[in-house]
């Protein structure tokens, strides 16, 4: 039934980005988040320094990069959960540094965690009932009295209802959420951030740990964030999806933005073979190629050591 | 022996003046702990800076008995305040650290020296409740049934105990039904994903370190009042554990858990008194003698709730399923 309007606002966010350049920090024509100059430093370790990049609203981005190129460090800034030690970026036009994270929830950005974190002791619909926002039981003075908030939390439940039957989570509904395994709760994860009825979802590594069985529902749940008009910014390694699911992508290495571009092409680009992949897109794929490499280097080290002796 | 008072006092510890301002204390920190995840060690610092708000408003300033009251409401609710600005926004093990020092240094101060004129030193204060038994409505005499007979100081001291303890169960029962109960809960399980969804939670552990030690303190004026008097020692760190035994005993994040760990408690330590006691005087333990009865029956206690950690940790009232989550 949403066949049209999929292929619509698939068509459209791809649309705008068909023949953007692809320079790190280039400029979208309809920005949800604006970032600039954001830097945070551990020690002598300099984790994030994002000069600019953009955020286009309505698509779903990729944010890829080696193991500790500072993706989720970025997350955590943008999300308040860790302060940057310089720089300002507006959601919406709205500034957000300095803001802490549960005012960033509420302003509309709504992040997930690497490792899930479920609400173990909580039942599922408990665990969807609390990402609604605005719930007047939620202030300690109203909250004793029952009356005020019964049709408030009957609304919530329905709408926590929908989404857990959305995400096939219906059957659960009263069990522990400590009890689902690692994709459900995944999927729990994400079902309770859209009860925050945010306009950009942040993803980090939704992928990570769920079995192959339930990543195309994951990534049809996904995609289907586009569809209802949210804007997605999802931290990924797994290529195939990232080239799956993703309309642009943005690729970070040792804390900085170095590339952006289109999923399909993005992995060619010179810039990210050599910071990305640089260090393993040659790696040997049989024993035999292994031996040839393993000669080819010693053989340079010697006309190295041959040439230093010179 | 002589099983009369063995059993006379072991039923009356069931709903006795310990248990009573001991159940008080465990809804505190079942609240804190239980329901919220923060480890106040510092839970005899609220049931003090009530009992001596009272005591020291009373006897030193010459105030009335419910201006006392509202002193050692208002002095929890401060310290609740200044214990939580630093440490709430730190890790959990921080709390426990700084309330327990925090808890020590109240204890120190009512008991120092320097403010002996203030707060009497180590004798603490007494005769600030002649205003509570004023307004008692029970006529001289003797209440009650064998082995349950109370004078009407008792029975006074015990009614308004027990009104309280059942009004601070429903005031549990409700917000923990509410979606602030769902916050606080979830706040235990994990903070950042409460964080992520758009709630403060350094309001709600401020809110809920407030509550429990509000709920705490009424068992310091249970005891100010049943006892007629404050002493710093008995607002010691060893008051903080066993609210926390009582409260595990019960069952953690269970309404009635802390009321019927606190009445188990008191039962078992004044029945383990009763037959060590009358089993020394009776010649059956000729290796011990009757001061050694006090600090064995701990000891004997101890025992016991060990073996309850290991065959039933979630407590009386504790559902396994929640434990077993827990442990993964």
């Amino acid at each position: 039934m949403h066949a049209e309007t999929t292929t619509d606002r698939k068509a459209a966010a791809l649309a705008v980005f068909k023949d953007m350049p692809r320079e790190p920090g280039v400029a979208k024509p309809d920005p949800i988040l604006v970032v600039d100059n954001v830097v945070r430093r551990f020690g002598g370790l300099t984790a994030v320094d994002v000069k600019h990049v953009e955020i286009q609203r309505g698509s779903i981005t990729a944010l890829i990069g080696p193991n500790g190129a500072g993706k989720t460090t970025f997350f955590n800034q943008l999300t308040g959960f860790d302060t940057a030690d310089s720089g300002e970026w507006t959601f919406n036009g709205r500034r957000m540094n300095g803001v802490p994270a549960h005012k960033v929830a509420r302003a509309g950005m709504v992040r997930t965690f690497q490792l899930t974190k479920a609400l173990s002791r909580l039942t599922v619909l408990e665990n969807m009932r609390l990402g609604a926002q605005g719930q007047s039981g939620e202030s300690f003075w109203q909250a004793l009295l029952p009356f005020i908030w019964r049709s408030q939390e009957d609304e919530i439940t329905s709408r926590a209802d929908e989404l857990l039957a959305r995400f096939k989570l219906d059957a659960k509904r009263e069990d522990f959420a400590g009890s689902l395994s690692g994709g459900q709760r995944k999927l729990l994860e994400m079902a309770r951030a859209l009860m925050v009825k945010p306009e950009l979802v942040m993803l980090d590594e939704p992928m990570a740990g769920v079995n192959p069985a339930l990543t195309q529902s994951l990534l049809g749940h996904v995609k289907d964030l586009r569809e209802q008009g949210m804007s997605v910014l999802f931290v990924e390694h797994d290529m195939d999806m990232v080239r799956d699911i993703s309309d642009w992508v943005i690729v970070m290495a040792q804390g900085a933005v170095i590339a952006e571009g289109p999923p399909d092409t993005i992995m060619s680009d010179e810039r990210v073979i050599d910071a990305y992949l640089g260090a393993h897109h040659d790696a040997p794929l049989t024993e035999s190629e292994l031996e040839q490499q393993l000669q080819e280097a010693e053989e340079a080290l010697e006309a190295e050591i041959e040439e230093d002796k010179k | 022996m002589n099983w009369d008072i063995i059993l006379s006092t072991t039923v009356k510890a069931a709903v006795g003046v310990e248990t009573v301002w001991y159940a008080l204390a465990a809804i505190g920190i079942n609240i804190h702990f239980g329901y919220t995840g923060l480890l106040n060690f510092g839970q005899s610092a609220f049931l003090a800076v009530a009992g001596y708000g009272l005591a020291v408003t009373v006897t030193t300033l010459g105030l009335p008995f419910w201006i006392g009251i509202g002193v050692g409401l208002a002095a929890a609710v401060l310290l609740a305040i200044l214990l939580g600005i630093p440490t709430l926004r730190l890790r959990a093990d921080y709390l426990a650290i700084v309330t327990i020092a925090a808890a020590e240094i109240v204890r120190l101060i009512f008991r120092s020296v320097e403010f002996k004129d203030v707060f009497g030193g180590s004798d603490g204060r007494r005769g600030f409740s002649q205003g509570f038994y004023d307004i008692n409505p029970y006529p001289q005499g003797t209440y009650g049934f064998w082995p349950l007979s109370f004078n009407e100081r008792e029975m006074w001291v015990l009614s308004v105990a027990w009104a309280l303890i059942a009004i601070s169960c429903l005031i549990v029962y409700l917000l923990m039904k509410s979606p602030w109960g769902r916050v606080i809960k979830a706040i235990r399980e994990d903070e950042d994903a409460v964080r992520s969804l758009g709630k403060n939670v350094f309001s709600y552990k401020m809110q809920s370190l407030i509550l429990g030690g509000v709920l705490g303190c009424l068992g310091g004026f249970i005891y100010g009042l049943a006892t007629g008097s404050v002493q710093p020692d008995i607002f010691g760190t060893e008051t903080t554990f066993f609210a926390y035994t009582i409260v595990i005993l019960g069952g953690a994040a269970r309404v009635f858990g802390p009321v019927v760990g606190a009445s188990i408690f008191w039962v078992l330590l004044v029945l383990v008194n009763g037959l060590l006691t009358g089993a020394v005087q009776s010649g059956l333990l000729p290796f011990m003698d009757i001061t050694q009865v006090g600090p064995f029956r701990f000891l004997l206690v101890g025992l016991g709730l060990i073996l309850l950690l290991v065959y039933r940790p979630q407590g009386i009232f504790g559902d396994k399923r929640e434990l077993a989550i827990n442990a993964r």
